[in-house]
């Protein structure tokens, strides 16, 4: 037992900058860095007459080739408020993730509903704490016992609360939408309307934006309603051949089947009662 | 140079109908030089789950040796196999955790739940962006040409026959169109209750 408890190292928790000696030498020989996958993206946010309305497009982008055709950007924080996240992928979606961890444990000890702006607070002092090299905007929304807020948190760590909000590459084409048709304390019907404008003004005129429209609609009564692939905007085009190769056409030197084992679920004995012979 | 193609490389893998493809070619080169060629870039976590790592060589074995320790330490502790989902939320968290000096690999997970017997198929990026798509994923120099190839050839619910052919033709003939990878593929069939392994002849150029 001694033995096996001395070799188990427990890492710390946070970041780890063994690597950064290393990196910072291959990058002073010549030798380029990859690129993160980012969200490009259009996150929008509303708050409309019954509460608040997330929308976001669904590309993710690698340099200029798109990674994922469908991502979801519309992240949980908790059950009454959900974030959108642009910038690099992974810091967005790490980001909520812990905050969304953090706000359960702290519903736990205060034994309330989670209210935004303690969501707000805590993203905000998390993002300044990193000088915005943790490169996350986010559009964070949700109803709580003080009626339905939007903010919008900028990755160097300021926030804004407002009634409508985008982000992201295409949040120009978006806000350009929002300012031409925005009322104040619209009707559901006519607010997802808007939304889904909005984040098609960035899908079809913004490089980094594409595919389809998400929504995410949270309501007074505290009620969520996650519309994954609200408005599919772009369809995949129908293949006219079929291109399928016949069994046999890649030549193969060696093959090895490996049989495995079936993990034994339960057991079951049956008692059988004796055959008579006569 | 980018660090990514120092020592080139291509992974690809794809979801069948109850099966899943992983391939890899096999060059391990440094810079403009192929130093071996038998360098295969995936590796088996169990029985059910293979792990394919693309990029800097170094940080593909430093990388893959670290999750196979964490999956033991796993399988100690749980007394069961992990199931893929949690593989990818402990892969993301090891490559996040390197955030500000991340290991230069691009992985690839392909993988059959234990319990549920549903073919699983995820990448990352660099630092960790979990990728979990329907159709197939790519990584390597030549994930432009493979990007290309699959979405021409794949196509949904094949079967493990097919699901070779398809992997297969869409890997040697991307990695023909890249001088840092090809001289050789290798290929795992994953199905429930069995993997069939196979080597492909290839160009050695």
């Amino acid at each position: 037992m001694a033995t096996t408890e001395s070799c188990l190292e427990i890492p710390e928790a946070g970041f780890s900058f063994d690597n950064c000696a290393r990196n910072a030498l291959l990058d002073k020989m010549g030798h380029v860095a990859p690129r993160f996958r980012k969200t490009g993206t259009t996150i929008v946010g509303l708050i409309f007459e019954d509460g608040v309305i997330l929308g976001a497009d669904t590309r993710a982008t690698e340099d200029t080739t798109v990674a994922d055709k469908n991502c979801e950007k519309i992240h949980y924080i908790a059950p009454n408020i959900y974030c959108c996240g642009a910038g690099t992928a992974a810091d967005t979606e790490m980001t909520t993730n812990m905050i969304s961890s953090n706000l359960e444990l702290h519903r736990y000890t205060t034994g309330r509903p989670s209210r935004v702006c303690t969501a707000n607070r805590m993203l905000k002092q998390y993002l300044y704490g990193y000088q915005g090299h943790i490169s996350a905007a986010l559009v964070l929304g949700g109803v709580d016992c003080n009626g339905p807020h939007l903010y919008s948190i900028h990755p160097h760590g300021s926030t804004d609360k407002l009634p409508y909000v985008t982000m992201g590459s295409g949040s120009l084409a978006a806000m350009s939408v929002f300012e031409s048709r925005y009322k104040p304390n619209m009707k559901k019907a006519d607010a997802m309307l808007l939304v889904k404008n909005a984040v098609e003004a960035g899908i079809f005129n913004d490089l980094g934006s594409g595919s389809n429209v998400d929504l995410c609609i949270i309501d007074r009564k505290q009620k969520v309603e996650y519309l994954r692939t609200y408005f599919e905007a772009n369809m995949k085009g129908k293949r006219q051949g079929d291109y399928s190769f016949s069994p046999g056409t890649t030549a193969v030197i060696s093959s090895k089947v490996r049989q495995i084992s079936f993990d034994i679920l339960s057991e079951e004995v049956q008692e059988v009662e004796g055959m008579e012979v006569s | 140079m980018s660090i990514m193609s120092y020592n080139g490389g291509a992974c690809i893998a794809m979801k069948g109908r109850n099966c899943i493809a992983i391939a890899s070619d096999l060059r391990f080169g440094i810079q403009g030089q192929t130093v071996g060629m038998d360098f295969e870039k995936i590796f088996p976590m169990n029985d059910h789950l293979y792990l394919g790592l693309t990029g800097l060589a170094s940080d593909i074995l430093t990388v893959s040796e670290r999750l196979e320790f964490h999956i033991k330490l796993y399988e100690l502790r749980e007394n069961r196999k992990i199931s893929p989902k949690t593989f990818l939320s402990v892969l993301s968290n090891l490559l996040y955790e390197k955030r500000f000096g991340p290991y230069f690999i691009e992985p690839v997970i392909a993988g059959i739940d234990p319990k549920t017997r549903q073919p699983f198929i995820a990448s990352c990026d660099l630092i960790g962006c979990p990728m979990e798509p329907e159709d197939f994923v790519v990584t390597g120099t030549c994930a432009t040409q493979l990007y290309g190839m699959c979405e021409a050839l794949w196509k949904p619910d094949m079967q493990p026959d097919e699901l070779f052919e398809c992997c297969s033709q869409a890997l040697l003939n991307a990695v023909d169109r890249d001088a840092g990878s090809g001289w050789g593929a290798v290929v795992h069939i994953i199905e429930v209750g069995k993997v069939t392994t196979r080597r492909l002849k290839a160009r050695m150029d």
